[in-house]
Formats: C-alpha cells, sequence, structure tokens
C-alpha cells in the first residue's frame, strides 16, 4: 500500500495492466519519451518501449481513429487526448465510429480502447483547457463515460476501463491531479462500471456529484453542519440510478453538483430520474448547482463559474427550507 | 549557389490494356494467368448484373439508397485479386467487386442497402470491413488495422479504398501521415471517378494529380488507369509488397469514372456533360477485357451468354436470400449497444417506450399515504 496522487495511482494501473496484458497499446500526443503533459504515463517508455508507448503525430481524429483500427484488430488500445478541449476533432471517430461499431457490425466487430482525458477547470490553464463536456459524450449511445474523484477509484475504475468489451472515456479531473494523497493498494483490484460510491451517510438530503467538485461538496457539508449523504456518481454513463434513488426516498431532498453548464447538464438527466423514480418522496425541487450556461472563463475568473462549497451550501439551504 | 533544388519528383502513370485494347505485352506478361483473366471477367459481368437489378429494385421500392458502381469494377477487383486473402479490406461504399471476389456474399450488401444491419455482419475470416458511410474516415482504421498487424510481427497488411472526394477531408491527410510517420503497412487506395456527388475534382484537389498527395506524406505513390484491371493488379502488388516487406505505406491514385448517378438518389444530368458520361462510357472496363479475351480465342458469343444465364442465377438467388432473411426482432435495435446492457436500456427493452417510469402506477410510498408529497 502506498500513499498517491489520482496521477500516480492511474500510473500505477497502467503499468501493472500493462504487465499482464501485452496487447495493451499506449498512443498519443507527448506520451512516450516526455510522459504526458501532466506525467500521467511517465516512465512507460522506457519500461514498454516505443513500440508500446506511442508518441503520435499531432492529430486528435488520427489517434482515436487508428485506436479504433487497433481495437478492432484485437489490441486493447489506451489512447489519450491531451485536454478535453480538443476532443472536438476526435468526436466524429467516437461517435460515428467507436460508439457504434458493435451495433452496426452486429458485435462483428468491437472497439474495447480506454480514451484517457484529463478535464475540468481550476488549475489556470489557458483556454480549451478547463471543460467539462461529459454530458456530450454521455448521450451517444455505444460509449461508456467514467470519472474518477479520488486515488483508490482512478485505479480500480481504469483497470475496469481498460478491461471493458467496449469503448470507454476516462475524464482523469486535473484540479485533483496532485490534490491530495490516498492509500492505493499495489494488489489488483476492481471497480465495476456503473457503481456510485457513497462517499458519506445522512438523513436531511442526498447530494450527488462526480470528478473533482466531491471535494467541493465534501467541503459544503462540512460547512452546512447537516446531515447529508453525498453520492460520487464515478461512472456517468451507464449510471448507478438504484444508489441514487435509495438515497433520496430516503432523505426526500436532492441536489446535484457538476462543473459542466447547466442546461443539458448530465444533472438534468439525475433530476429528471429522480422526478420519474422518486416522485413522491420528494420534499423540495431538485436543485442543481453547476457551472453556468457560458463558455468556460479564462482563469482569473474560473472559480466564479466552478461549483465552490458556498454556493453548494446556499443551495442545501434552500432545498431544506423549502 | 543561393538556390539549388531541394527535391525533384514525377508521378508515373501506369496502363497495360487500355481503352483501345492495346495490351503491354512486356508490363503484363505473367501479370494475370489467362484462366484467372476470365474469371475476372466474368466477376466483372454478374457484379455489372447485380448493379442493375439493384438499381431497379430500389426503384420498384424493395430496397433503400443504392451508389451504383458501374463502371469502377475494374478498380476494387483488381486490388482484391492482388491482395492475400487475409489482408484487410477497409473499403468506402463502391467497392462491391473487389468485395465480393475476397468472398462477400452479395446477399450482405443488399441487405446493408436494405436497412438492416446484419448485411455488416461480415464473418471475421473474411478480413473485409463493412462500408463505411462517412467519407475517408475509414482511412484511420486501415492505418489502425495495419498497425495492429505489425505490432502482433504479422505480415498482414490493410489496403483501403476512398474516392477524390475524400482527399479533402481531414481524416485523409492524418491517416497517411500516421501510415508514413510510424511505418504502417497500408496501401492508400483513392478511387478518382471525377465526381463527388456534383462537385468535380478539381474542386477537391488543383494539383494535377491527386497522387502528388501520398508524395507529400513521404510515401510511393503512382497513378494508375483504374479501368485497366491488369494496371491496377500491377499497381497494388507493387503496393503490397512494400507494406509487406517494408512496412511502408503507397499511395495508389486509380483513374476512374462513375457511370452512374452518385446514388439512386441523385441525378447526375443536372450536373454533368452527357459527353463526358459518353467518352468514358468507350473506357468501360468490361469492354477491353471482353475483346482481349476475344482476341485471344478465350471467349465467344455462346460463352457471353451462358455468363448471361449465370449472372441473372446468381443475382436472383442472392436477391431471394436478402429479401428472404426472416424480420429483425425489436430487441435487435437495444442487444448490441453493449457487451452487456444496462439497467436502463433493459427497462427500455422491455418496456420499448423511452417515457415509462418502471414502475407501476399508484404505487405509493408509505410517507407519501401518511399526509406527505402529493
Amino acid at each position: 500500500m502506498a500513499n498517491l496522487t489520482l496521477v500516480q495511482a492511474i500510473n500505477l494501473a497502467l503499468v501493472q495492466e500493462m504487465e499482464r496484458d501485452d496487447r495493451i497499446v499506449i498512443l498519443g500526443e507527448d506520451v512516450g519519451v516526455n510522459g504526458g503533459v501532466f506525467r500521467v504515463t511517465e516512465g512507460l517508455h522506457k519500461r514498454f518501449g516505443g513500440h508500446r508507448v506511442v508518441d503520435s503525430p499531432l492529430a486528435e481524429s488520427g489517434i482515436i481513429g487508428t485506436a479504433i483500427g487497433l481495437a478492432m484488430a484485437g489490441l486493447r488500445p489506451i489512447p489519450e487526448i491531451q485536454f478535453e478541449g480538443f476532443l472536438g476533432p476526435a468526436y466524429d471517430q467516437l461517435c460515428s465510429h467507436a460508439a457504434r461499431m458493435r451495433t452496426r457490425t452486429r458485435g462483428a466487430f468491437t472497439v474495447p480502447m480506454t480514451v484517457r482525458v484529463p478535464v475540468g477547470g481550476g488549475i489556470h490553464a489557458p483556454e480549451l483547457h478547463s471543460d467539462s463536456p461529459e454530458a456530450i459524450y454521455a448521450h451517444q449511445p455505444g460509449i461508456k463515460v467514467v470519472m474518477p474523484a479520488s486515488p483508490y477509484d482512478a485505479k480500480g475504475l481504469l483497470l475496469s476501463a481498460i478491461r471493458d468489451p467496449d469503448p470507454v472515456i476516462f475524464f482523469e479531473p486535473k484540479r485533483i491531479y496532485r490534490a491530495f494523497r490516498e492509500e492505493v493498494p499495489e494488489d489488483e483490484y476492481l471497480i465495476p462500471l456503473g457503481q456510485a460510491r457513497t462517499v458519506c451517510e445522512g438523513e436531511e438530503l442526498t447530494m450527488v456529484s462526480w470528478g473533482a467538485t466531491v471535494i467541493q461538496c465534501m467541503q459544503a457539508i462540512e460547512k452546512s453542519g447537516r446531515s447529508i449523504e453525498l453520492i460520487d456518481l464515478r461512472t456517468i454513463y451507464p449510471f448507478d440510478m438504484e444508489t441514487v434513488a435509495a438515497s433520496v426516498r430516503k432523505t426526500g431532498r436532492a441536489v446535484v453538483v457538476h462543473e459542466a453548464p447547466k442546461t443539458c447538464g448530465f444533472g438534468a438527466e439525475i433530476a429528471a430520474r429522480i422526478m420519474e423514480e422518486c416522485f413522491l418522496s420528494l420534499e423540495a425541487p431538485v436543485q442543481r448547482v453547476t457551472g453556468f450556461d457560458t463558455i468556460m472563463p479564462y482563469y482569473k475568473l474560473e472559480l466564479e463559474y466552478l461549483p465552490e462549497a458556498d454556493r453548494i451550501v446556499m443551495a442545501v439551504e434552500e432545498a431544506l427550507a423549502y | 549557389m543561393p538556390i539549388r533544388t531541394a527535391f525533384k519528383t514525377e508521378i508515373e502513370h501506369v496502363s497495360i490494356l487500355d481503352e483501345h485494347g492495346q495490351f503491354d505485352a512486356k508490363l503484363g506478361a505473367g501479370l494475370i494467368p489467362d484462366g484467372d483473366v476470365v474469371r475476372l471477367y466474368e466477376h466483372m459481368s454478374i457484379c455489372r448484373h447485380l448493379d442493375e437489378v439493384a438499381f431497379k429494385l430500389q426503384r420498384s421500392g424493395r430496397m433503400g439508397t443504392y451508389p451504383q458502381n458501374m463502371g469502377q469494377e475494374a478498380t476494387s477487383l483488381g486490388a482484391a485479386y492482388a491482395l492475400d486473402k487475409t489482408d484487410w479490406m477497409v473499403p468506402c461504399y463502391r467497392e462491391n467487386c473487389g468485395l465480393f471476389w475476397r468472398g462477400l456474399p452479395m446477399e450482405y450488401v443488399l441487405l446493408h442497402w436494405m436497412g438492416d444491419e446484419r448485411g455488416n455482419a461480415i464473418p471475421r475470416e473474411l478480413f473485409c470491413m463493412p462500408l463505411a458511410i462517412p467519407i475517408g474516415t475509414q482511412m484511420l482504421h486501415a492505418a489502425g488495422l495495419a498497425w495492429a498487424a505489425k505490432y502482433r510481427g504479422e505480415k498482414q497488411i490493410a489496403c483501403t479504398f476512398f474516392g477524390d472526394g475524400a482527399t479533402s477531408e481531414g481524416d485523409f491527410h492524418e491517416a497517411m501521415n500516421f501510415a508514413a510517420n510510424l511505418d504502417l503497412p497500408v496501401v492508400f487506395l483513392c478511387q478518382n471517378n471525377s465526381w463527388a456527388i456534383s462537385v468535380p475534382g478539381k474542386i477537391q484537389c488543383s494539383a494535377p494529380t491527386i497522387a502528388q498527395r501520398g508524395l507529400a506524406y513521404g510515401m510511393h505513390s503512382v497513378q494508375c488507369d483504374g479501368n485497366d484491371v491488369f494496371a491496377m493488379v500491377k499497381v497494388v502488388r507493387d503496393a503490397a509488397k512494400r507494406a509487406r516487406e517494408e512496412h511502408r505505406p503507397s499511395f495508389i491514385e486509380a483513374v476512374t469514372y462513375r457511370l452512374g448517378d452518385h446514388t439512386t438518389a441523385d441525378d447526375a444530368r443536372r450536373y454533368r456533360d452527357q459527353a463526358e458520361v459518353e467518352l468514358w462510357k468507350t473506357r468501360d472496363p468490361l469492354i477491353r477485357v471482353r475483346s482481349f479475351l476475344k482476341e485471344r480465342k478465350l471467349w465467344n458469343d455462346s460463352k457471353e451468354a451462358e455468363l448471361r444465364e449465370r449472372a441473372e442465377r446468381e443475382v436472383s438467388a442472392a436477391v431471394q436470400r436478402a429479401e428472404g432473411i426472416e424480420a429483425p426482432s425489436s430487441n435487435d435495435v437495444f442487444d448490441h449497444t453493449y457487451a452487456t446492457l444496462d439497467p436502463q436500456l433493459l427497462t427500455q427493452r422491455e418496456t420499448l417506450r423511452t417515457n415509462s417510469l418502471g414502475q407501476e402506477s399508484g404505487r405509493r410510498p408509505s410517507h407519501a399515504q401518511s399526509g406527505g408529497a402529493h
């Protein structure tokens, strides 16, 4: 057991899985000799060689498109897109091909690949380095979307993603890449996709979040002094409605927190599902604390945009007073 | 000497059996055994017949939109003939002739255009990818498939097909750049048929040849007569050898022509000159092979009549198999979305309604009954 950051936990998972499975090929911009701009793949090039850890040309569609070919031929590619803002050029390959291949070939061809993508704001990055596009990909049938909120979960979720027979986008919240450490076992453990984690139990209100904002939620819960049940979704699609519904039926109130814009954010789906499945348990409307329906601002204003603890506390108080 | 030539090159054009039936005996010597030329001619004729039948099926409402292959048969066929049976063929959607040569049953293509995904469930041992509708995107998959073969130390290569329109797409450039810089065994085969629906080739590329584009990525590039099955076999064989032995990609610009409309939903008379079509009809890939065979006493009118009957018989059987397949079940909409369906998909499959709450009406939690929310 070692005390690791999120970056180190992902690195450990990659090393161990590459040792176990020689079908794994990592490809992307700067992932090789440089070890990735966030050093997530540090040491892998030296350890596994340039044929397994490949510095690709600078072309996101090319990275995902060739990874699709690798996967269809039976390998297990792990392409990296350097920042979520550069997923755009790869959208066509992800949604027109990776997501559809199993369906359109009735299972004759599949695309078992894990696309690693640093995501979200809060690190004073340039423009197009701080967005949260998880709902866009959750809306695309055929793709799974994962976002860990802790080093321990990151390792267990990444192993499940790599072994999953379908394409997975593994979003890594860069705000917590090195924000804290956690005990991460050396031994193998898998956290199943589609299973949420109850971070803390509570009676008065259910809070649902994922990724870096789970930390803001924990701060808000402490500040509010209320008995709040915090659920970290961990997988955005398919998401664990059973855990959310059981909690909301118990508490009668829910607040969903995410960085992405409010309209059509994944919070909208959760609120709708709570309405469908917990309508008669609700004591208050479901609240959403989210980014705004604006372009993510440059970093001088990013903390105005991101759901910080004080804003979350306000929503909690409103929901409880309803 | 302040200015010197940094790079100089030229693009070769390969033609072996030209539109007038002239055969280059030196280039063509031993390229295709006579018996195989007969088989190739028969195969092209059967594909041509399927094309005519498919057109009529669409017109009579028995099939959806269909893109005719007429005029381009030699291009994909020459490639399929030159490749090994285990090389990947990564098509666009005008490569019927090559795919059928590889062994893809004709009804697969018919099913695809009849709106049935089972037409894409191609047996893996054929090493054919399904038809690709978005333009140029499949070229990257070919690069990845070839990469996987190289990674495993196998001799397999990938050949991908695309049109002149695709050479404007970003993925075209990314695929060529990946293949050239990462030394991937890929054959890039451009079917330059002059028209991307209504847009002429000069809007896609203003250089004298499309083949120059391959050269720009540092790969061997050649232009050839795409209606000449002999030339196709030669250039693809050369490119395949280069890929297999040196892990180097190649670019082939096969100059051909789309004799039909873009698809059955198109009317090419709106944008192109009939005289151009008439000219290209004289360059039909079938005509020249037929005269080649007749000159060598390998073909005659009675064989032609027999072939006609065989084509009708085989195509009609394929149509029957495509139309006779059992109706897909509504579960098929769901069952291949993921390897394992999640609870929400199972609920949707169960109810076939996205608006089902998946719960019984009138069910009330206990606190509601005791005067809670209403």
